[in-house]
């Protein structure tokens, strides 16, 4: 296999020298270099999570200060909140909107679909993707499934208000609700097209990161980042085409009056004709990618981290081959546990059991994976840069969360805290934040090689710091809100008195949310500022090892502009010694990936 | 209350962007910054790194001293008491490890902070500390998983033993209804092609089955205290979700099946509403109602403690507004209720 395939590198890098002139369409827009594409997922990612953050300020306040009339609201919401006041229809449809362009918008294709793109080919050595064409077409469908999820958003009964799971029946029946109109199946739309993105973009990870490792790169020095985008794209690939089963059937019981998962519905005085359908179906096919798309979601994170904890640390990842393994078992396990979201949905309790098992399983790798992050700090030289501040703040919310997940994991505890705010506050902490933060990590640590520029690194501080406290902030005290029985998807809870005692709380949080969001704006200014004023920057500010620092700061088509280097040691030489003491490079405590092995030099982990 | 809080968060957001446009203000005067963290930057930022570890320990103490009030008072069923628990076992560990870890991450963050003087140790693997960390959750979790899964079949197991009541739950936008099975016991045949809404048949039942005719339809759910009761759920439309918090009991209620819980209610509401958490909350959420009713506001009528059913299923529009309150009484009592209640074969007689 390597043969042919660095043969096939060794033509590619002889005509790379006299390539055709580029136009601006072909190098800004319809490009198939996969740095542009980065940058081209990352600014589409980071537009739609704009939008996410503004709708989940909206409802917080909604929650906050329920009835209230904010000029915001009319302004924002129009027709949806006549003087100011929040519709009930408009509040389910902001949470649904959050959830999806959040999870799949933001967190798959902004973080996956950003880093996969830059760093695929550049840590493994290679001048691209294994097909740039497909990379481009992968692009342009997130694009454009983008373009139609906000384009939902204006339709006459508004945008899809099921949840971000859009569970059937409720998503399926128009005269349900509103939302489950025009904007359901614009949703159902974008989401058959995001899946395409998500999967050609996969396939392209997966060849490239098996058939394009340069001469050397064998699979166990590649840094842990490729390791994870690796594994996360063949979860990818086995869980998303189950989704799109889901939405298809879906948009066939909506369409064309079929009866997958509907079944006996009396609604608005009239009995309807589907018969022998079952929701039950629906979940289980929506949780088989659905529980996955976490690890989709937080994988690359956690190989991110892991990769800039070690630059950053100066030191090398502790237990490798157990980082290794931990990703390998959790992706498995992923696909395993979709059950866990189920256990009270009606079907058979002994399958509950079974997914009990292997759900609080998943935590043994989780666990491996935090305590091999501290044990990377300890005895460190820690070079606190903005990255390694949210890499170290990733670490933090995913153990605060995670914990968390051994309630919601068990059968018997889930039952009472099952869709209330206590599940919110677990999954926002240990996937919502934890992955923002592997994304603000991974652009403050890789924004030098993505724009030649440097972030400001003040600015950066200021923005972790509000953001780590405010995060804390909002989802610790949420717990409590669900152990006092709120449930999730409220627009009010006045019709209870007795959650009138956490409006309090209520408010603390809202108030905790809006200083968090103006701090992305910090970062948003600073992210603009950074690409056209900033310091400009060295070929390797943080004094890695790895192979994109090789790079000139310049991006080039084919990345490199001599031959690809050759790999001779993995990608953690972070502080390694001789016999005396004394570092491998005299006065360098570090020793990148392409410098042969010295006489005598153990190569460790291998 | 609310203008100052807006305030607040404004003034608070100004703060941020003054100070943001300072720190940026600095940054420009050395202009030669190559934006990778100096020396002072790593000490501070360490010092901030055990800040933040008491931050987190500080915002926990916080929320337990100030938010343990608002939580359920004990269960009010009887596998709730192992419910429960269950989950402070489970609290305990996950507050030891977090409390631990924490530490560790914040405390390392702080004293390995970068200096021109320090140099990292290599240190790349230990098999040993590996195995350990991996084998202490697999222990704790197994032990977890076991009584977790010991409990969920105790629970799951829906069996007609000890003569229990069998209710059907009967959900659909945007309200309950509770049937009970009558005097035989055993609920007559109900599907939605049979709701005939002019003749009161609501819930669709079969006239022709001899089982519907004793059964009764309410709003209200009245269960005797100390039977165990079966549930049966249904739902009409789309999915709901029957969530009892009190009971620690909850079950979904799809459309075109029918799901079943089952516990047995050990605290009646007159009981319930002496027990001192619900004393206090009871007195808390008057007073916040009374403050309300005094400056003229909605929702501000007193309030007494009352069990409550709950949909715990997005549902549409009025989803945050679907309950039915739920009364546990004696025997006694329940009997004299049931007895006042009318079958559902009377009900048809006297609509035709």
């Amino acid at each position: 296999m390597s043969v042919t395939a660095h043969a096939h590198v060794e033509d590619h890098s002889d005509d790379h020298g006299h390539h055709h002139k580029e136009t601006f369409v072909t190098k800004y827009i319809f490009s198939q270099d996969h740095k542009m594409i980065s940058k081209q997922y990352l600014i589409t990612g980071l537009i739609m999570g704009f939008i996410g953050i503004m709708m989940s300020l909206l409802f917080r306040m909604q929650l906050a200060w329920p009835g209230e009339a904010f000029p915001i609201f009319e302004a924002i919401l129009g027709k949806w909140a006549p003087g100011g006041v929040m519709d009930a229809d408009v509040y389910l449809a902001l949470v649904t909107i959050h959830g999806t362009i959040m999870v799949f918008f933001v967190l798959t294709a902004g973080l996956s679909g950003t880093f996969s793109n830059l760093l695929i080919p550049l840590q493994i050595g290679a001048r691209d993707m294994a097909s740039g064409f497909l990379n481009m077409v992968s692009y342009w469908l997130f694009f454009l499934s983008s373009v139609i999820m906000v384009i939902s958003l204006f339709v006459e009964a508004g945008p899809a208000a099921a949840g971000w799971t859009v569970y059937p029946p409720l998503s399926a029946l128009p005269m349900a609700q509103p939302g489950s109109g025009m904007g359901m199946t614009l949703w159902l739309v974008a989401m058959a097209i995001f899946i395409a993105s998500s999967l050609l973009g996969s396939l392209n990870y997966i060849v490239t990161v098996i058939n394009l490792r340069t001469k050397g790169m064998s699979m166990t020095r590649l840094p842990l980042t490729i390791w994870a985008f690796f594994v996360t794209a063949i979860i990818g690939v086995i869980s998303f085409p189950v989704l799109l089963s889901a939405a298809l059937l879906l948009i066939m019981d909506r369409s064309f009056g079929t009866s997958f998962f509907l079944s006996d519905i009396f609604i608005q005085g009239e009995v309807l004709h589907y018969q022998g359908g079952s929701p039950v179906l629906y979940e289980h096919l929506f949780w088989f990618l659905g529980h996955p798309e976490v690890y989709i979601v937080i994988l690359p994170a956690m190989g991110m981290v892991s990769e800039i904890m070690a630059v950053n640390s100066r030191k090398p990842i502790f237990g490798y081959r157990a980082m290794i393994a931990s990703i390998l078992a959790i992706a498995f396990l992923s696909t395993i546990v979709w059950g866990h979201h189920m256990f009270i949905s009606g079907m058979n309790p002994f399958l509950g059991s079974v997914f009990t098992f292997t759900t609080l399983l998943i935590a043994i790798p989780s666990a491996v994976k935090a305590f091999n992050w501290i044990t990377t700090l300890w005895k460190g030289n820690l070079q606190l840069n903005p990255g390694m501040l949210f890499s170290i703040g990733m670490v933090s919310t995913f153990i605060s969360g995670g914990l968390t997940g051994i309630i919601l994991g068990d059968s018997t505890l889930d039952i009472n805290v099952h869709d209330t705010y206590f599940v919110v506050a677990h999954f926002h902490l240990v996937m919502g934040i934890s992955a923002l933060y592997g994304l603000f990590a991974g652009v403050y640590h890789w924004f030098p090689k993505m724009f030649g520029k440097m972030m400001n690194k003040n600015l950066g501080y200021v923005h972790f710091w509000i953001t780590a406290v405010c995060s804390y902030g909002v989802f610790f005290p949420m717990h409590f809100v669900g152990m006092a029985g709120v449930p999730r998807r409220y627009y009010e809870n006045t019709a209870f008195p007795m959650f009138d005692d956490l409006t309090d709380i209520q408010v603390l949080m809202t108030v905790f949310a809006l200083i968090a969001a103006g701090a992305q704006l910090i970062f948003a200014f600073n992210f603009i500022r950074s690409i056209f004023y900033g310091n400009k920057a060295v070929q390797n500010p943080w004094k890695s090892t790895s192979l994109e620092w090789t790079t000139p700061v310049e991006h080039i088509h084919g990345n490199w502009p001599g031959a690809i280097p050759e790999v001779h040691r993995w990608p953690y030489d972070y502080s390694k010694t001789d016999d005396n003491g004394e570092y491998i490079i005299p006065g360098q405590d570090y020793v990148p990936q392409t410098m042969p092995l010295y006489e005598g030099e153990e190569e460790l982990q291998h | 209350m609310t203008p100052l809080l807006t305030i607040v968060v404004l003034v608070l957001v100004a703060i941020a962007i003054w100070q943001m446009t300072k720190i940026f203000e600095l940054s420009q005067i050395r202009a030669s910054n190559s934006q990778v963290a100096s020396e002072t930057d790593n000490k501070y930022n360490g010092y901030l790194m055990f800040a933040f570890l008491i931050f987190l320990y500080g915002i926990t103490i916080f929320s337990f001293w100030k938010y343990s009030k608002v939580l359920l008072p004990e269960a009010a069923s009887e596998h709730g008491g192992g419910y429960d628990s269950l989950m402070a076992l489970s609290f305990v560990i996950i507050f030891i490890v977090q409390t631990l870890t924490q530490f560790l991450l914040h405390y390392f963050a702080y004293k390995y902070r970068g200096d021109r003087e320090r140099k990292a140790l290599f240190y790349a693997d230990n098999d040993r500390l590996e195995f350990i960390w991996t084998i202490i959750p697999v222990i704790v979790l197994a032990g977890l998983i076991l009584w977790g899964l010991y409990a969920w079949t105790n629970i799951m197991d829906i069996n007609d033993e000890d003569d229990p009541l069998t209710i059907e739950l009967y959900a659909q936008q945007f309200n309950w209804t509770a049937r009970y099975a009558g005097n035989d016991n055993v609920l007559g045949d109900a599907n939605v092609r049979m709701i005939d809404i002019d003749n009161a048949n609501i819930l669709g039942l079969d006239n022709a089955d001899p089982n519907a005719a004793d059964d009764i339809i309410v709003k209200e759910l009245h269960l005797p205290v100390g039977r165990k009761v079966n549930f049966k759920m249904r739902s009409q439309d789309v999915l709901h979700s029957a969530y009892m918090p009190h009971f620690r009991a909850q079950m979904n209620c799809v459309p075109g099946m029918i799901t079943q819980f089952s516990f047995t209610p050990t605290i009646t509401t007159a009981e319930m509403r002496q027990n001192p958490d619900v004393v206090d909350k009871v007195k808390r959420i008057n007073g916040i109602r009374a403050e309300k009713a005094a400056q003229g506001l909605d929702n501000s009528d007193p309030w007494e403690f009352d069990y409550i059913l709950l949909c715990n299923k997005i549902c549409g529009k009025s989803h945050y507004n679907m309950q039915m309150k739920i009364i546990v009484e004696t025997e006694e009592e329940y009997n004299a209720w049931i007895a006042s209640q009318q079958t559902f074969g009377k009900s048809m007689a006297s609509a035709q």
